[in-house]
């Protein structure tokens, strides 16, 4: 009892060094607000000029982006639409925030996003005979495992023979392709009097409830979100209140000084990769209980490569992903709107994400780009 | 004191010599393997013979038809095969490992050939020619790689440039012709390899990052395009197309000649990128720089070589090459664009780069094992194999996690790759 505490003490305090460590040399509020906040809108005035530079004219442009705000956030169901794209972003997003964390760059989330929710579509209809209290929970979960078991591939191999990370999910993605188009055609999995490949639909029992259709009907907004909150959290506290975030953070930061520290790396890096395909996974799972119910081929429809995207963004930190997961899902129903209105391809929206990645990758680039608004950085200071 | 670190030395020897032999015995099982994979699976019904046609009738010299007894071959590949592996389980000499695989996987290829074709006719000349057209945008997106990675900058960027080329050239040459359509896309290509450069040297930023916001950003703006642009205004995709010419005499003999010599433009293209690039890199005064910039960029500074211009220059390069490489897909074969049509070629070049070892010949052989994994998958449908395409089209990926993972013989990457280098 008494040697514990001077213990959790110590651990505290490398915690607290850890954190330290990690926005050394930086100015928390240029880095966290102005920055990605610089980024969004000079990615939109980019946007804008890209638009103009393929002939469309200045109302156009103007509706476009009156259509993107209103389609975004408008109104109730553009909320709606905004809460309910981001859920899978978001998700698979924390997966990925875990792993940069750990010092992993997990390119996989679309494969472990496509298995996990495979899986999720495959336990959904094979178990339907469940109540659905048990139902519900029970397919996620089976989701998030595939998902978690599919990333373990690459976590293994890297910690066991030292393959890189980057190539092997890379690999890992586009063989999920293959091996769900495959799947898709086997009679287990194919619906009935279907030749091309499709999968059964999820039964009502594992369906996640749309939570809005007492006011209407259409809102898609579904109890996916409570799943997301509460992965947040969860991450949230994994990552900096429990002992195995700790290990991640420490291995991602100095794995030599890590494995000094007793932390076991190969174990680290699997348990790693894992809880990150886990959230893919589960991202996976939500978006076809909730939204698609069944799987097609390529259903994930590049959520795994966009949630990179949110992961950066938002810093891997998980409110920061919170936020931006929001942001991307809000871009993604606004451009829907804005395809509809003012006839601009949504494409455009791919664009305007790449650019705020780009900036908010190399703050230099945004700092040389507006010198003002940033005090002068400190010399020797980290960019 | 010696004594303590001559035993040291010796032991590790020991484990050394102890992990080569037990790589030897683990290879030598996965070839028995292989071996009772070809007797029990790929067995012939007897009589049944596979026929490989190796000319067709236009040609202007004749052989006829290459007729292969199946169950005999077979019998004798999987016999080949297990006198390989037992003498690799016995004998376990690392230095024989890699060549007793190599002939192992040529041998597999060959009995499956005749499995999937007994009692059927087939055109292997049409194969190997299908071969080389389909290797030759993963091996222009693989020589991207390696002069990239050479100088230490990961380049996963390579999808995206690839797209960028495809696009460029058939928007171009939709409206100044083919060949001015292809300058663009390497003009193009490059502008992409300047990019990366520049966010990856001068403003520090992570390469995979660099290289991933890049690929998005380019499917981005292509896929705009295309839908904003090219579905109104037709005649803007609508590139022609670089038709294949035969080389004479050389295109003439048989099975090679027209799988070499009886290409287009991006074929002969590539092959003589291939021998340059290798000249260059390995024969030349600038190439042993840019690789000393990728093995050690310090002492390369200190011996006066400028780490910032190689990196940017080499990378430049690599970006023209996969932008070569992407109008491939548009002025050499269809002529038009469609939404993200290079559909992950860019990291099969990657895979092509890791598998050839970081050497251009290398990339080139595995960009054609990969060509002929992906030729052969459109052929089997033809002869109604019972193995799913989608399960050969994935073994080149398996193949690659294979390699990454070290598990025949390690490929090793330049010393310094993918990291920044600050001047002091």
């Amino acid at each position: 009892m008494t040697d514990k505490r001077p213990d959790l003490k110590d651990v505290n305090e490398r915690m607290r060094g850890l954190l330290a460590r990690t926005t050394h040399g930086r100015d928390d509020f240029e880095d966290l607000v102005i920055v990605p906040v610089f980024a969004v809108i000079v990615a939109l005035i980019f946007g804008a000029l890209i638009m103009l530079a393929t002939a469309v004219d200045l109302p156009t442009i103007g509706r476009s982006f009156v259509a993107l705000a209103v389609g975004s956030v408008g109104s109730l169901s553009a909320w709606s639409e905004t809460l309910t794209a981001s859920i899978p972003l978001v998700l698979a997003g924390l997966g990925l925030g875990l792993g940069f964390r750990a010092g992993l760059f997990n390119i996989g989330a679309e494969g472990q996003l496509l298995m996990g929710g495979l899986a999720a579509v495959v336990a959904g209809f094979s178990l339907d005979f469940l109540p659905m209290v048990l139902h519900l929970p029970l397919t996620l979960l089976v989701g998030a495992l595939v998902g978690a078991l599919y990333a373990a591939i690459a976590g293994f191999l890297k910690a066991t023979t030292g393959a890189h990370e980057v190539i092997s999910t890379i690999m890992l993605n586009l063989i999920s392709f293959r091996l769900l188009d495959w799947f898709l055609r086997q009679p287990f999995i194919q619906r009935e009097g279907r030749s091309d490949p499709i999968s059964k639909d999820v039964p009502p029992s594992a369906e996640l409830p749309r939570i809005l259709d007492f006011i209407d009907v259409n809102l898609r907004l579904h109890a996916g979100i409570f799943v997301m909150l509460a992965a947040v959290a969860l991450v949230y506290w994994m990552l900096f209140r429990s002992k195995i975030g700790f290990a991640f953070r420490a291995s991602g930061e100095n794995p030599d000084a890590a494995n000094y520290a007793g932390m076991k790396a190969a174990f680290i890096i699997v348990l790693a990769m894992g809880t990150a395909g886990a959230l893919a996974g589960l991202a996976g799972a939500t978006q076809v209980q909730g939204v698609l119910g069944r799987a097609s081929p390529g259903f994930s429809a590049g959520i795994g490569f966009d949630a990179i995207a949110v992961a950066l963004l938002g810093r891997s930190h998980p409110v920061g992903i919170l936020f931006a997961g929001i942001l991307f899902g809000a871009l993604e129903a606004g451009g829907r709107q804005m395809q509809v209105d003012a006839g601009v391809s949504i494409d455009l929206i791919g664009i305007i994400q790449a650019l705020i990645i780009i900036f908010i990758a190399a703050p230099l680039l945004v700092r040389s780009i507006f010198p003002w608004g940033f005090r002068k950085r400190r010399k020797g200071g980290e960019a | 004191m010696t004594d303590a670190t001559t035993t040291g030395a010796t032991a590790r020897e020991e484990k050394l010599a102890s992990a080569n032999s037990r790589r030897a015995r683990i290879m030598g099982g996965v070839l028995i393997a292989l071996a009772l994979l070809v007797l029990f699976t790929l067995d012939v019904a007897p009589g049944e013979s596979a026929t490989f046609r190796l000319t067709t009738p236009r040609d202007a010299v004749q052989i006829g038809d290459l007729v292969v007894p199946g169950g005999p071959f077979n019998m004798i590949a999987a016999a080949l095969l297990a006198f390989l592996g037992v003498r690799q389980f016995l004998r376990g000499g690392a230095r024989w490992t890699n060549i007793s695989l190599g002939i192992g996987l040529a041998i597999l290829v060959m009995a499956f050939l005749v499995w999937a074709t007994a009692g059927k006719s087939f055109s292997l000349t049409g194969m190997l020619q299908a071969t080389m057209v389909r290797a030759v945008p993963i091996a222009l997106g693989g020589l991207a790689g390696v002069l990239s990675e050479r100088v230490a900058v990961v380049n996963i960027a390579i999808e995206g440039m690839l797209l960028a080329g495809a696009f460029t050239g058939a928007l171009v040459g939709s409206l100044l012709g083919g060949w001015v359509g292809m300058f663009a896309a390497i003009a193009v290509g490059g502008c992409f390899g300047l990019l990366l450069a520049a966010l990856v040297v001068t403003y520090r930023m992570d390469q995979i990052i660099a290289g991933v916001v890049i690929n998005l950003f380019v499917l981005g703006v292509t896929s705009y395009v295309s839908s904003q642009v090219f579905a109104e205004y037709r005649h803007l995709n609508n590139a022609p197309t670089f038709r294949s010419f035969k080389i004479p005499i050389l295109g003439d003999i048989p099975v090679i000649g027209p799988m070499l010599f009886n290409q287009n433009l991006f074929v002969y293209g590539a092959l003589i990128l291939v021998a340059v690039s290798t000249y260059y890199l390995f024969h030349t005064k600038n190439g042993l720089r840019a690789r000393a910039v990728g093995e050690h960029p310090r002492a390369a500074d200190t011996l006066g070589i400028d780490v910032y211009k190689t990196r940017y220059f080499h990378v430049t390069l690599a970006g023209m090459v996969a932008g070569f490489g992407g109008a491939w897909f548009t002025l050499g074969s269809v002529g038009r664009f469609d939404e993200n049509m290079t559909n992950g070629r860019g990291y099969i070049g990657l895979a092509a780069m890791i598998f050839g070892r970081w050497h251009p010949v290398g990339a080139l052989s595995a960009a054609l094992v990969f060509g002929f994994a992906d030729s052969i998958q459109q052929k089997l449908a033809l002869l109604n194999t019972p193995i799913p395409s989608e399960f050969l089209s994935m073994a080149p990926y398996i193949a690659t996690i294979i390699v990454v993972a070290g598990l025949i013989g390690r490929s090793k990457p330049p010393a310094a790759n993918g990291t920044p280098y600050t001047k002091e």
